[in-house]
């Protein structure tokens, strides 16, 4: 059984010209301990498919209709007491700014201490050990001294480990990051990318890696996943995607990666922008942009067919295979 | 940190200076000291007697380095009114103007902070908009109405507490207090309210905008994406990033209070600092008035000195300026 399943989830919100939906009918998998990239360019409706897996889409934004199912258990519709206790002890989720992640008046101790006690019901003195440890697991020097600091005493990319700390300490089974490291220095970002996947590969903690750098998804992900205007166009694995990308946009988005050793680091972007979410026309969303797009690319929306090592959104990938 | 209390306390030195120094031009400036202190009679040898006596006759500068001296240690000199020292009178209304301003103070707060804490979780509800309105109309219509109103209401027409003085006071040696008599403390009710009513709504309204603010932050979303449980999010880690700014900007009102305690004190005859001044004002008694402005700028200056203080030790983030991050 698939730990976490998307069941065909479209999440809205309404607004004041009307419902505008984020993510339009979105399935996908992912198995214990795999690393799913999911990549897409702004607005494609990533953090928003990350908050529908948490539960934390802001209202009067909602799950409108599809399933967010846990080892086969439904999640999307759980009392919100029932979903607090899952935040954090079954599914774990590390956002983008580690500058402003932590609570700035209390201690990283204080805060790593209050979620392990909440979630595994450790006394003060063993949470306050297990801490320490967290904080050494994560490559924090002198842990003990540590512990007791406030998170401006440490640098961006310490407190990104601080914050890796906090997501896994209550040992989820799946981690959502939301571009973790976007934030960081360059420099830190390879050792903070290799610090998560090294813990949940030890762990078996799958991720959903949420990011717009394929160079961080070569590096870390097992499958990838390409949204494109709230649906999903291409899904597999990592591989096949970077190396030999079926739709269209992906592999837009492949060439656009800037070459390493290319003098001319500009990226090729794609030509044109994505459609508005709101009233989206009736074909394929990246038709007025596809180089390749039919006449019936207009008017017929692609359904995801199995292809390569996954599944494409593409009429190029329709009937005839 | 030792530098800093260094520093604040020589800024609050030169500030008091500068008040001093406002008070000083006060003597120059209003009055004839000589004309109010003899009686109408007083023949002009008299006159010059008293001016020789008094050191009007020497240097200004003179004047005002033995004007600093004095009212450093706490010298104001005789009342032109009642020829009582300036310092006596102001430390027997000083209990009453403290009383009133402690009660208020804690009223506000104690009010206050619940009230804003519930609107800002409850942003939506009935209770949270109409408690919002009545705040606007509370920091809107002027004190001295509300005040008016009270008296009206529970004074003239239930006739349930006194609308003037302050009841029946303990007299405890240093200090006179109106906690231990029935009568004391039901006089204290109204001009209590009316005083606090004004700092309650503003606390309430900071305590539920800074609320807001901090439940929008990244920290607050990561430790509810950690699960951490809504009572724990609320009261723990958002709270305390509340109302450390709130408890600031609430100290820095404190000085306010006790001005603001002036208007009430008039309204309701309430014997204390406040009113001393009104009295002192209508009569041009100079050295009142003086010893009023300098020791309402002292308590300022004091607490404010003292917010500043303890606002270095409450927030992390300024405690430890001068330790750098260390390296990753
Ligand atoms: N609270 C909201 N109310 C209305 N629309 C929203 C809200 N949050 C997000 N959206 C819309 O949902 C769409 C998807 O947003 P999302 O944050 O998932 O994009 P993303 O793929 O994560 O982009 P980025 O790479 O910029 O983070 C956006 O077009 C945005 O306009
Ligand atoms: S469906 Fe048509 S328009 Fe859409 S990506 Fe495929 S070829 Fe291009
Ligand atoms: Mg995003």
């Amino acid at each position: 059984m698939s730990l976490l399943e998307l069941d065909n989830i479209v999440v809205e919100f309404p607004t004041r010209r009307g419902p505008l939906e984020a993510v339009k009918g979105l399935s996908l998998d992912l198995d214990e301990g795999e690393i799913l990239g999911l990549v897409g360019e702004s607005g494609a409706g990533k953090s928003i498919t990350g908050a529908a897996i948490t539960g934390l889409i802001e209202p009067p934004g909602l799950i409108r209709s599809g399933e967010v199912r846990l080892r086969g258990e439904r999640i999307d519709n759980l009392p919100p007491e029932k979903m607090r206790r899952i935040r954090g002890k079954e599914i774990g989720a590390i956002f983008q700014d580690p500058l402003t992640s932590l609570n700035p008046v209390y201690t990283v101790g204080d805060q790593l201490i209050d979620t392990m006690r909440v979630h595994l019901g450790l006394d003060q003195k063993a949470a306050r050990k297990r801490a320490v440890e967290w904080l050494a697991e994560v490559g924090i020097p002198a842990p003990e001294t540590r512990l007791d600091q406030h998170p401006h005493q440490f640098s961006g990319g310490m407190r990104q480990r601080v914050v890796i700390a906090l997501a896994l300490c209550a040992e989820p089974k799946l981690i959502i990051a939301d571009e973790p490291t976007t934030a960081l220095d360059v420099s830190v970002q390879a050792q903070i990318l290799a610090l998560l996947k090294r813990l949940c590969r030890e762990n078996g903690t799958a991720v959903v890696l949420v990011t717009h750098d394929m160079g961080v998804i070569a590096e870390t992900a097992d499958r990838v996943a390409v949204m494109y205007a709230g649906r999903l166009v291409e899904i597999g694995d990592v591989r096949q995607v970077i190396e030999d990308p079926l739709h269209p946009y992906t592999r837009g988005l492949m060439a656009s990666i800037p070459q390493i050793g290319n003098r001319d680091r500009r990226l090729t972007q794609i030509e044109g922008a994505m459609p508005g979410l709101r009233n989206p026309a009736p074909g394929c969303a990246f038709a007025p942009r596809c180089p390749r797009a039919m006449d019936h690319c207009h008017s017929i929306r692609p359904v995801p067919q199995s292809a390569g090592t996954g599944q494409v959104a593409c009429h190029i990938y329709g009937e005839t295979q | 940190m030792f530098a800093f209390l260094i520093r604040r306390i020589i800024q609050a030195a030169l500030v008091m200076l500068v008040v001093a120094s406002i008070a000083f031009l006060m003597f120059r400036f209003l009055g004839d000291p000589i004309s109010n202190l003899l009686p109408e009679d007083a023949t002009v040898q008299d006159r010059a007697e008293m001016r020789e006596k008094m050191g009007l006759n020497d240097p200004v500068v003179v004047q005002y380095g033995r004007f600093i001296v004095d009212a450093a240690q706490g010298d104001f000199g005789q009342s032109y009114r009642n020829n009582r020292p300036v310092s006596d009178l102001l430390a027997e209304r000083f209990p009453a103007t403290a009383e009133l301003v402690l009660v208020a103070a804690s009223l506000a707060l104690a009010l206050g902070i619940p009230l804003g804490i519930y609107t800002a979780l409850n942003p939506r509800g009935w209770l949270s908009q109409g408690l919002q309105v009545i705040s606007l109309l509370g920091i809107s219509v002027p004190t001295f109405v509300t005040g008016i109103l009270l008296i009206l209401v529970f004074s003239v027409s239930l006739g349930w507490l006194p609308s003037f003085g302050r009841g029946t006071v303990v007299d405890l040696g240093w200090w006179t207090t109106g906690f231990l008599t029935v009568s004391g403390l039901k006089a204290l009710i109204l001009p209590a309210i009316m005083l606090a009513l004004f700092q309650m709504t503003l606390i309430m309204r900071l305590v539920r905008a800074e609320m807001l603010e901090v439940l929008r932050t990244d920290y607050i979303k990561f430790a509810k994406a950690r699960g951490i449980p809504n009572r724990m999010l609320h009261f723990k880690y958002a709270l305390k990033n509340t109302l450390i700014p709130v408890m600031t900007i609430f100290g820095l009102q404190l000085g306010g209070l006790i001005a603001f305690a002036i208007i009430t004190e008039t309204v309701f005859q309430w014997p204390g600092m406040g009113f001393l001044f009104i009295q002192a004002v209508n009569f041009t008694d100079v050295p009142v008035m003086a010893a009023y402005l300098v020791l309402v700028s002292f308590i300022f200056v004091v607490i404010n000195t003292l917010v500043d203080l303890l606002y270095n030790v409450a927030d992390p983030r300024l405690r430890a300026e001068k330790k750098p991050a260390r390296g990753v």
